[in-house]
């Protein structure tokens, strides 16, 4: 089966639709999947909810789709970078529900392995777990969680054979394997596409059978916090 | 004289051991970093990192290696990268030693307030509430009071809870406390900072 299509574009061809939940990579403004988040701008769609750690920067990431309003609704654990976020949000125009950090994570590899709901003491006594079953377990409480079972996930990835083997790069990994694996329909960008057999099997991040469409494009790989030291005197 | 912050940073690196794993959070915890010394600690970034290495020199800056900050870093001899559910998988399970975080208010139970105030900006939680549940030891770095002077270690947080019964030590300007049963015990002054004068700008019960 062919996974490798020619566009960002072309790759949410008959997959993108109004008011889907999108699972999306990233943390920060690092391994974000900056083309296809572009091209979901570019198509239109709307009433979308995106489960994702941070919402981008005003005019990047996902913060282009909140200056074009085509978000419904956020599920995050950060959102102090945008500044048309916090607008929105407190004009009512949208939703954020608020996931820790951990939780969020879980939530997305649960749902990806088929676990609707797990037990995690994160938040408990918190406004987190206002609303949740609340259990015991050796005397300690933990609260209910549930699996995100996601209708598209997006994903960036360093390289990707054409059988959707990925390999990630530093901490641009974070969000995009576990995002990657909750989706129906998994869309991976990469950097680069490498022929069958160059990718060591010993070192896949994340095997091709969580991914359905892959493209590869140029990235701008934009840095959020640019923080350097200062070279001491040799 | 109260502590700096590099002093209350320095006092919090006495706590770190050999062997250590160690999540520090944003701000003077982040100064931890600069008073380690010799000891074999391995820094953990939440994002998906253990083995965390100094700012990069200008020019070597890498989108691909930040912190949980956001900021760039670089990597170590003994770096490991995973995802964030491993990440989160090593925090909650109890496999990080210890996180040394900064705070709004503690109470005299442990409770930590961190994340919100309500009716301000809200900007999330991010991994703190993951990072208090589950790490062995809770290190607070913050200052005493406020810029009012009144004490930010009380009886009950006012704020929106981080996380219930968490907190272990608390690390201020003005000395070291734990918390223990029953409210909080002193456990050293900072240098010219006595007792009473410690206690005078506690709420919180000193047992």
């Amino acid at each position: 089966m062919k996974k490798i299509y020619g566009s960002a574009a072309e790759a949410l061809e008959g997959v993108l639709t109004d008011g889907m939940l999108i699972a999306a990579g990233g943390f920060g403004l690092c391994g974000i999947p900056e083309l296809l988040l572009q091209a979901i701008k570019d198509n239109g769609a709307k009433d979308l909810t995106f489960a994702s750690n941070n919402a981008g920067v005003d005019d990047f990431g996902i913060g282009i789709l909140l200056q074009s309003r085509q978000v419904k609704k956020m599920i995050s654990s950060y959102v102090g970078e945008n500044a048309e976020f916090m607008r929105q949000y407190l004009s009512g125009e949208l939703e954020l529900e608020f996931n820790p950090q951990g939780t969020l994570a879980e939530r997305m590899r649960a749902g990806g392995a088929g676990i609707p709901g797990f037990y995690t003491k994160t938040g408990v006594g918190t406004q987190i777990a206002e609303g949740k079953e609340v259990k015991q377990f050796g005397g300690e409480d933990y609260i209910l969680e549930e699996g995100i079972f996601a209708d598209l996930s997006i994903v960036k990835a360093w390289k990707a054979d054409d059988t959707g083997n990925l390999v990630f790069r530093k901490t641009a990994r974070n969000f995009n394997p576990p995002a990657a694996m909750c989706g129906k329909v998994c869309i991976v960008e990469v950097e680069e596409i490498v022929p069958r057999g160059s990718l060591d099997p010993d070192n896949i991040h994340l095997p091709g059978i969580y991914v359905h469409r892959i493209i590869q494009g140029e990235h701008e790989k934009r840095i959020e916090k640019v923080t350097t030291r200062k070279r001491e005197d040799a | 004289m109260p502590w700096d912050r590099d002093q209350m940073a320095a006092r919090a690196a006495e706590e770190l051991e050999d062997g250590m794993y160690v999540n520090l959070g944003i701000g003077i915890p982040t100064l931890v970093a600069n008073y380690v010394g010799d000891k074999d600690i391995t820094l953990q970034s939440e994002n998906g990192m253990l083995g965390m290495g100094p700012f990069p020199y200008e020019g070597e800056e890498d989108p691909d290696l930040i912190n949980a900050g956001k900021q760039t870093i670089t990597e170590l001899s003994r770096t490991a990268y995973f995802d964030s559910a491993m990440s989160f998988g090593m925090i909650r399970g109890g496999k990080i030693a210890a996180a040394i975080l900064g705070a709004m208010e503690v109470a005299e139970n442990g409770d930590l307030a961190n994340w919100m105030i309500p009716g301000k900006l809200v900007k999330g939680m991010g991994g703190a509430m993951d990072l208090v549940a589950g790490v062995r030891k809770v290190i607070v770095v913050m200052d005493h009071q406020n810029k009012a002077g009144e004490s930010k270690l009380l009886k009950e947080c006012t704020l929106p809870l981080t996380g219930k019964g968490v907190v272990d030590r608390i690390i201020t300007n003005l000395g070291v406390l734990d918390v223990v049963e029953g409210g909080l015990k002193i456990v050293e002054c900072a240098d010219g900072v006595t007792e009473d004068e410690l206690r005078a700008a506690t709420e919180a019960t000193i047992v």
